[in-house]
């Protein structure tokens, strides 16, 4: 028996097991008429977390899979194909992007808004008062990459207010910025206002005047792949309707005017 | 390394066919698991916008990450070398009680996440950690420092080198040192000029090994470190970062790093199917 002869029938089995496979894991990860793929904005969990959860009262049988992520890594994977029937993104510019690939149904409307903020280790031991404190030397300052939605905000507020800050590092996501105040490692960083107040004790705000110049804008958008469209469009009316505002309101976001 | 073992076993049993011994349908998920890891390398190639590819991996935060990763590396593989082989000589040549367990934890970073390795660096060596007040003492400011990144990667990259290391002192054996010891060598002159020369090939292996998860470390480095250019943002997070806003740049970069990783790998299994008898 020589293993030449064996080949042909090895192929086959390969390229069957291998088709298998991938079926296999596409029909896992494909959502059915059921499930409702949400991609939110990682500041947006813990608000569209509950938004679901009064979606899927509201419409039984249903089924919201909530995937939170930087909206420039969500962004991303939508372009790339991903399965999602709904995308909130953290600012407009990353929204653009999916919306510019003419994956977006209709149009991406604005539910919120967020500002920055000075956050500080609990009790701001170093003594942190206004934006251009954080200019101080040997303050240890941390916000995000301007290649992301918070950075991008950071950097517009520090034009507003003609201060330059020499962060110790830059971060890429609002996450990161707030897990190096909590743990004591930075003596303060720019995030957003939600995230204080999720944070809790853990942190102390500064309040930061200079913000009102740079608010980030949250859209949200139906997309065009979405299995469900009506489906997706009834969340998207979840989020900008009353219950969503409220919610929004209640964990520190602005909601605009109805 | 399929090569060079492949070498190694038609040397063993010579005019036997290659595999002769093996079910046909090991090969089945064997190509499978080829295929797995291949497939995505070769996408990864195929995404490189070529044209553009030299003036991506030169842009100055390119040439920053790659230069501050070299660097890196460099001192975390040095760092691993002066801890790691004293390390391994205990852990071959010593006998007391709780060796196990003391090898146990010598190779947890091996199979720790790295985002919890970089946690537990923080509680340890951070502002607020542990040894906080010592290094208060002695004015040391490690957070936020490139003495930071390369101490998170000599934290997931020790154990490789350990591992190294001790194998090659295991298969050496000890007849040598104990032929110069009746010479009359003492123990400081049988370690420089018997173990260390024997098991040189073993500690090269494992330098490379060490340097090249130095050169991949991610998560202990972020968690640990953070990421700022030219300070702490090492190759893999600037890749990280880039993938945000220009795939692209990311892309090239990242195909930088399978290309160091592929040399590395070639250079430490073809010295490995060399030395294996």
């Amino acid at each position: 028996m020589s293993a030449a002869r064996r080949r042909a029938p090895v192929a086959a089995a390969l390229t069957a097991l291998l088709a298998g496979l991938i079926a296999g894991c596409g029909a896992a990860a494909a959502p059915d008429g059921d499930t409702l793929t949400v991609f939110a904005a990682a500041s947006l969990q813990e608000v569209f977390t509950e938004v679901a959860e009064d979606f899927e009262r509201d419409h039984p049988g249903v089924d919201v899979a909530l995937s939170s992520a930087g909206s420039a890594d969500l962004a991303t994977q939508v372009l790339e194909g991903a399965p999602a029937d709904v995308f909130a993104s953290a600012d407009e510019a990353t929204m653009a992007r999916v919306a510019g690939a003419g994956l977006v149904a209709g149009e991406p409307e604005v539910f919120a808004t967020n500002v920055l903020t000075v956050a500080t280790p609990a009790g701001n031991p170093a003594g942190v008062t206004s934006l251009a404190d954080l200019a101080r030397p040997g303050l240890a300052v941390v916000v995000c990459a301007p290649q992301v939605p918070c950075g991008a905000a950071a950097r517009r507020v520090q034009e507003a207010a003609g201060v330059a800050l020499t962060p110790v590092s830059e971060e890429s996501s609002v996450t990161d910025v707030l897990g190096k105040v909590t743990t004591g490692q930075a003596d303060a960083g720019l995030v957003y206002a939600t995230d204080v107040a999720r944070a809790g004790d853990a942190v102390t705000a500064v309040p930061l005047p200079e913000a009102a110049g740079a608010v980030n804008t949250c859209p949200v958008a139906a997309l065009r792949d979405a299995a469900d469209p009506a489906l997706a469009a009834e969340f998207v009316e979840a989020v900008t309707g009353e219950a969503g505002r409220a919610a929004l309101a209640a964990a520190g976001f602005g909601v605009p005017a109805a | 390394m399929s090569r060079a073992s492949r070498a190694g076993r038609r040397e063993r049993r010579a005019g036997e066919p290659v595999g002769g011994a093996l079910p046909a349908w090991v090969h089945v998920p064997a190509a499978a698991g080829l295929l797995l890891v291949l497939v995505p390398l070769v996408a990864i190639v195929a995404r490189v916008d070529w044209p553009r590819f030299g003036e991506l991996v030169t842009s100055p935060s390119s040439l920053a990450a790659l230069r501050l990763s070299l660097l890196t590396a460099t001192a975390s593989t040095a760092c691993c070398l002066l801890l790691g082989v004293p390390m391994a000589l205990v852990l071959a040549r010593g006998s007391f009680p709780g060796l196990r367990v003391l090898r146990s934890v010598v190779l947890l970073p091996l199979v720790l996440p790295p985002v919890v390795g970089g946690l537990a660096l923080l509680y340890a060596l951070g502002r607020r950690g542990l040894l906080a007040p010592a290094l208060e003492v002695l004015g040391v400011r490690i957070a936020f420092s490139t003495a930071a990144v390369v101490l998170a990667q000599t934290f997931v990259a020790l154990p490789f080198l350990v591992l190294s290391a001790e194998g090659a002192l295991r298969t050496a054996g000890q007849r040598h040192e104990r032929v110069a010891a009746t010479l009359g060598a003492r123990p400081g002159r049988v370690l420089t000029r018997v173990t260390l020369p024997l098991v040189a090939p073993g500690l090269a292996s494992g330098a490379v090994l060490a340097f090249a998860r130095s050169l991949g470390e991610f998560g202990a480095t972020l968690t640990f470190a953070g990421s700022l250019e030219g300070v702490t943002r090492t190759l893999p997070l600037e890749v990280y970062l880039q993938r945000e806003s220009d795939p692209d740049a990311a892309v090239a970069l990242a195909l930088v790093l399978v290309a160091v990783s592929v040399v590395v790998v070639v250079g430490v299994r073809g010295r490995e199917g060399r030395g294996s008898p």
